[in-house]
């Protein structure tokens, strides 16, 4: 038998049906290798008390075959979703022990369905970054090395070498998949925190349209762009998953009064009469030859499995990128106008209230942080506002439409790369200018500018043995087609053979 | 555009964000060269153009104005540094 924590959702799924395991069994297994692979630092906080109740709780269910849709399934939550009674941190120290009284929408959905929390996962402080290095709670270690590096597991369990980053901001949830230290993570993305770690892990992650998943409990990043999606080992298990995590919520205003999709009936569908588009606009200065060559396999092999392959132009593309840095930063410095020291987390005494405020917030938050919330208050202030953030939301507008005309057109989905670049080792980008690091978002994040989904499939390796992944971007709630074509790419590409545990 | 030191302790005071004096030039090289990435923007006619509000067209859910929730004041304040019988407590603000 398949070691338990190399299934897939799908496999565990039936496994459990069938009684070949139970979901202590399964449990059992992931948090031991959740606890040997400490080094990764890819859990911020485990939970094995919860697993093993939970999965009990799905033991007995399954016994009486009332077994729900993720019914045993073991999950890691990346720690930007609020758990009741488990301190949720963002990854900031701003945040302290914080421990809401209340449960985020997505994981009280996906406790619903059965399934089991293994813990909460590092990511970027706030969401903010592509390479998990701006954690308050440290980098976390790719599972990935590259061809002949001197990465290792010391004697001390701490980890030797320069490693590779997992991308970010969901870097804890990919590393997690990667690593299988859970069979699925729940992820958000706001710039392509979701798509970018799951290229760089050899993971699948789907950012869903903007709406489709309520943000009701997920601490906010930017409102207009923050959506979460899962990020799993293979695209049916993402369709399982996210089927799961959607869903109306009276609570969220922004979400959306749809009916759910079988997302993974929609995962055989095949790609005969689609047709996809790829934009001339992303083939930018710079891009390394080996994306390009995967991105042609990919339309290569669309083409071989029925797609009509047609040439696009979103001419706005390139303005993405910069009119994200002015309306991320904005949204962002008005939602964390709420770390005050007053009424949750850290608080560092001053000399009056404001004096409180400034050094609370100075102690709490990180640098990346408080660079974007200046960002944001410098182009929401007065005599800037205009020049700024009203015309970034006029781009966005353009953005936006160049999409609309595309699918007009026909076009069912557009083929992208997903990075501009595989995984980068840690402290290599983005210590001089932050726009370096930016730049790992240029191809993911037009598709939070416009609201639409998105998914990032692992399509091959890169000649350093580094996973590289391609892109779809599908119509607005039109999640089922990015499944269907994600499925083919995944059985043509094969599923890529993920890192053995050197770091256990 | 570029600010100066003198705009980057500004804007620190209006996020409420307490800045060193060594801090001051290299934020004002991290925020220079974001503002100096996002210049490109002025390239762009947007005569004309609506500036975007909903990233997808819906009707404002509605709901019936009513208490739904709430009575757990306990609960609110459970996180926070300083209280007192379920008040948040901050440093003298009134002289």
């Amino acid at each position: 038998m398949t070691e338990l924590t190399h299934l897939t959702i799908a496999e565990a799924r039936d496994g459990l049906k069938a009684k070949s395991f139970s979901a202590t069994e399964l449990a059992k297994a992931h948090i031991a290798a959740v606890e040997k692979a400490r080094a990764l630092n890819a859990y911020v906080l485990e939970t094995p008390e919860h697993a093993l109740s939970m999965a009990k709780a799905s033991d007995e269910k399954i016994a009486k075959g009332e077994a729900r849709a993720l019914e045993g399934i073991p999950l890691g939550i990346k720690d930007l979703f609020c758990t009741e009674g488990v301190v949720s941190t963002a990854g900031s120290k701003i945040l302290g022990n914080f421990n809401p009284p209340y449960e985020s929408t997505v994981t009280k959905n996906l406790w619903n369905d059965g399934a089991v929390m293994l813990g909460k996962l590092n990511m970027d402080e706030f969401a903010m970054g592509s390479s998990n290095e701006t954690s308050a709670f440290g980098p976390v270690v790719s599972p990935w090395r590259r061809e002949g590096s001197n990465v290792s597991a010391g004697a001390s369990g701490a980890i030797e070498g320069t490693h590779l980053v997992p991308g970010g901001s969901s870097g804890g949830s990919a590393a997690a998949v990667a690593a299988h230290l859970c069979l699925g993570a729940t992820a958000t993305d706001t710039g392509g925190s979701i798509r970018q770690p799951a290229a760089f892990t050899g993971t699948v992650g789907i950012k869903p349209t903007y709406g489709r998943v309520s943000r009701w409990g997920t601490v906010a990043f930017a409102s207009s762009l923050d959506q979460a999606g899962p990020i799993t080992r293979t695209v049916r298990d993402a369709a399982i998953m996210l089927r799961s995590m959607s869903g109306p919520d009276a609570k969220d205003t922004t979400c959306v009064d749809l009916p759910v999709p079988d997302y993974e009936a929609a995962v055989t569908r095949g790609v005969k009469g689609l047709k996809i588009g790829i934009p001339k606009e992303y083939r930018v200065d710079g891009m390394s030859p080996e994306i390009d060559a995967l991105w042609a396999k990919g339309v290569e092999w669309l083409r071989q499995a029925g797609a009509e392959i047609v040439e696009v132009s979103l001419p706005h593309t390139k303005y993405a990128l910069p009119a994200y840095y002015i309306v991320a930063p904005a949204e962002a410095s008005s939602n964390l106008a709420r770390y005050d020291g007053v009424r949750y987390g850290l608080r560092v005494p001053g000399k009056d209230i404001v004096d409180m405020y400034e050094k609370t917030r100075a102690a709490g938050f990180g640098r990346e942080v408080k660079r974007r919330i200046m960002i944001g208050t410098y182009v929401l202030s007065a005599g800037y506002y205009d020049a700024y953030y009203v015309r970034a939301q006029k781009i966005r507008t353009l953005i936006k439409q160049d999409f609309e005309k595309v699918y007009a057109s026909g076009v069912h989905a557009i083929l992208t790369p997903a990075t501009p670049s595989a995984a980068f080792g840690i402290g290599e980008k983005g210590s001089g200018d932050p726009v370096e690091m930016y730049l790992n978002d240029i191809f993911t994040v037009t598709v939070n500018m416009a609201g639409l989904p998105g998914i990032a499939v692992p399509a091959g390796l890169d000649s350093q043995g580094l996973p590289l992944g391609l892109q779809l971007i599908g119509r607005a709630f039109d999640e089922e087609t990015l499944f269907a074509v994600g499925q083919v790419i995944e059985d043509a590409a094969g599923r890529i053979k993920l890192p053995q545990p050197w770091w256990a | 555009m570029s600010v100066d030191q003198k705009t980057v302790r500004r804007i620190a005071h209006l996020a409420r964000i307490a800045v060193t004096d060594e801090e001051v030039p290299h934020l004002q090289g991290e925020l220079n060269a974001i503002l100096s990435f996002v210049e490109q923007l002025n390239e762009v006619n947007v005569d004309g153009v609506e500036p975007m509000t909903s990233v997808t067209p819906m009707t404002m859910k509605k709901r019936q104005d009513g208490v739904t929730d709430g009575g757990y004041a306990n609960k609110v304040v459970q996180n926070a540094p300083s209280t007192e019988d379920s008040f948040f407590l901050v440093p003298k603000v009134i002289e």
